[in-house]
């Protein structure tokens, strides 16, 4: 099946480890694809890679555009949305200023991102460095969602968070998706379980498994085999 | 009274043209991370521009009028040599930061050297207004008139730059290119625009230094750009790199540790003294005054 976004034969080099080797796979239209598996075996670099961000060799597609070649801000226009692992807001800058710098196309979603995060609103004139843990996270991902974009790279956004915020995070998460395509980093599979469609496993930079997330997450062995926990930490 | 007036008026003044440099200088290794040791080449390229652009520029009877618009000349030409070495040399070197080096040093060497080869090392004499030569009273010190432009153009650089970071799209882009450069093309930001335009308002203000410095000294050199450069590291180290506001205040303090120190110590003790104000910094605060990277 044709995919919105589909990687080929993606290799990556850091600092002499040969972290992805040979990388494939499809995410297909709609809905939330999530990219799992234990620490270290090339989440993170996957998106950066895709995102242009790191040298990659290989095929990455969007639709008809060729992007193994485009540089990130170009990736960016094409449609492509990113949530970055660390957030990476910009600390030195307010809430509101950050949100401005990534306003594309003077057609931004205010409306969008301020009825999913109020509080970005009222804080909109605070340096986004004071902001706590959560409220970066909530910032990262009213950028990202702040252009209509085809697709949006989505990199371990519960990561740090406490509970009741991983909540309110995974809320967005599947409001994010009834409007574009998400391709997730996820460690916390009750947020797999609860907004995956589709899953995409690495383990040690190869695609292990791909397939429907209930199916994976409904069996214990993959689960245990690829990812190291219980399969009842999933559901 | 008098004497320690003079002192500091000239200080300023000459913090002033560190400022200049400095600003640019601090703006581009804070976005970019390119140590542009070019950026003397810069200075001397603009004044000898405007130097050369005065002779030609017989036809204006108005002294003034032919100083105005003989500075606009050497402005232009520095901005435009400040592009273009962007454009041509830092630009295919993005990320190999040693090779940046090596590149903007050899630039600035030979500039600096086809400058003396064309004009000879002779100091120029800068056609300047009367009136910047003349002094004005202040509290009993007689102080050169020029000493009140290169306060007030840096005054002027330093506002302008703010109200660019604060005001506009571009300046946002700086401000958060120098914190998180990827970050910024990872919202669709083509920042080597950024880039270049930094590296243009850098070559401008090192230009209007290299001008200035013309009416300072009463003249220009080819080694003039080279020795303004090496106060203006050590004022963006001291000041913080990528902080416009700690450029300001490190090149207050080290102008007037050179005046105050050449005065009240000994002749020459004022290069030594920022010397040691560049060790103390280092020791007690490492990140300089602002203590952080940051365009602000």
């Amino acid at each position: 099946m044709k995919g919105l976004l589909e990687v080929e034969g993606l290799d990556v080099f850091l600092g002499g480890s040969h972290v992805l080797k040979g990388v494939s796979f499809a995410v297909l239209e709609g809905g939330v694809t999530a990219l799992l598996g234990r620490n270290g075996v090339g989440k993170t670099t996957t998106i950066r890679a895709i995102m242009g961000l790191s040298d990659r060799h290989g095929r990455i597609r969007l639709g008809d555009a060729d992007l193994t070649r485009e540089r990130t801000d170009r990736i960016v226009r094409r449609g492509v949305g990113y949530v970055p692992e660390d957030r990476d807001v910009f600390t030195t800058l307010t809430v509101a200023e950050n949100l401005r710098l990534a306003e594309r196309n003077g057609s931004a979603r205010y409306d969008l991102v301020y009825d999913l995060f109020p509080e970005l609103r009222q804080r909109g004139g605070q340096r986004a460095g004071t902001l706590s843990g959560g409220q970066q996270q909530m910032l990262a991902i009213a950028r990202a969602l702040l252009n209509e974009n085809r697709l949006l790279l989505i990199d371990e956004p519960t990561k740090g968070l406490a509970p009741l915020l991983v909540t309110e995070v995974a809320k967005a998460l599947e409001k994010a998706a009834e409007i574009t395509t998400v391709l997730l980093v996820e460690q916390n599979l009750g947020v797999v379980h609860r907004i995956a469609d589709q899953v995409v496993v690495l383990d040690v930079g190869r695609v292990v498994h791909t397939g429907p997330a209930k199916e994976f997450l409904a069996n214990p062995g993959l689960v245990h085999r690829y990812l190291g926990v219980s399969g009842a930490e999933a559901a | 009274m008098s004497t320690w007036v003079l002192l500091t008026i000239t200080g300023l003044g000459l913090g002033a043209m560190y400022f200049l440099i400095a600003s640019g200088l601090s703006l581009i290794y804070g976005l970019m991370g390119v140590l542009n040791f070019a950026h003397g080449a810069f200075i001397t390229v603009g004044a000898y521009a405007s130097w050369y652009a005065q002779g030609k520029l017989g036809g204006i009877d108005s002294v003034p009028l032919r100083f105005v618009v003989a500075a606009i000349v050497g402005l232009a030409v520095g901005g435009m040599i400040a592009i273009l070495t962007e454009l041509v040399l830092i630009r295919p070197l993005y990320q190999r930061h040693i090779e940046q080096v090596l590149v903007t040093v050899g630039l600035g060497l030979a500039l600096t050297a086809l400058v003396a080869g064309i004009w000879t090392q002779t100091q120029q004499v800068y056609l300047t207004p009367t009136w910047l030569t003349e002094t004005t009273g202040v509290f009993g010190a007689s102080i050169p008139n020029d000493r009140f432009v290169e306060i007030a153009a840096a005054v002027v650089v330093l506002v302008g730059l703010l109200a660019f970071f604060r005001y506009t799209r571009y300046g946002l882009i700086v401000r958060a290119g120098v914190e998180n450069r990827a970050m910024v093309m990872a919202l669709g930001i083509d920042v080597r625009k950024a880039f270049t335009l930094v590296f243009a308002l850098g070559g401008l203000a090192a230009a209007l230094a290299g001008i200035l410095s013309g009416v300072y000294f009463g003249g220009i050199d080819p080694a003039r750009g080279t020795h303004l450069l090496i106060y203006a590291f050590i004022v963006v180290v001291i000041g913080g790199l990528g902080s416009i506001l700690g450029s300001a205040a490190a090149a207050v303090i080290v102008g007037l540790t050179q005046q105050y120190a050449n005065y009240y110590a000994s002749s020459g003790v004022g290069d030594i003294a920022v010397i040691l104000l560049l060790a103390a910094v280092l020791l007690v605060r490492p990140g300089g005054l602002s203590g952080a990277v940051a365009a602000h």
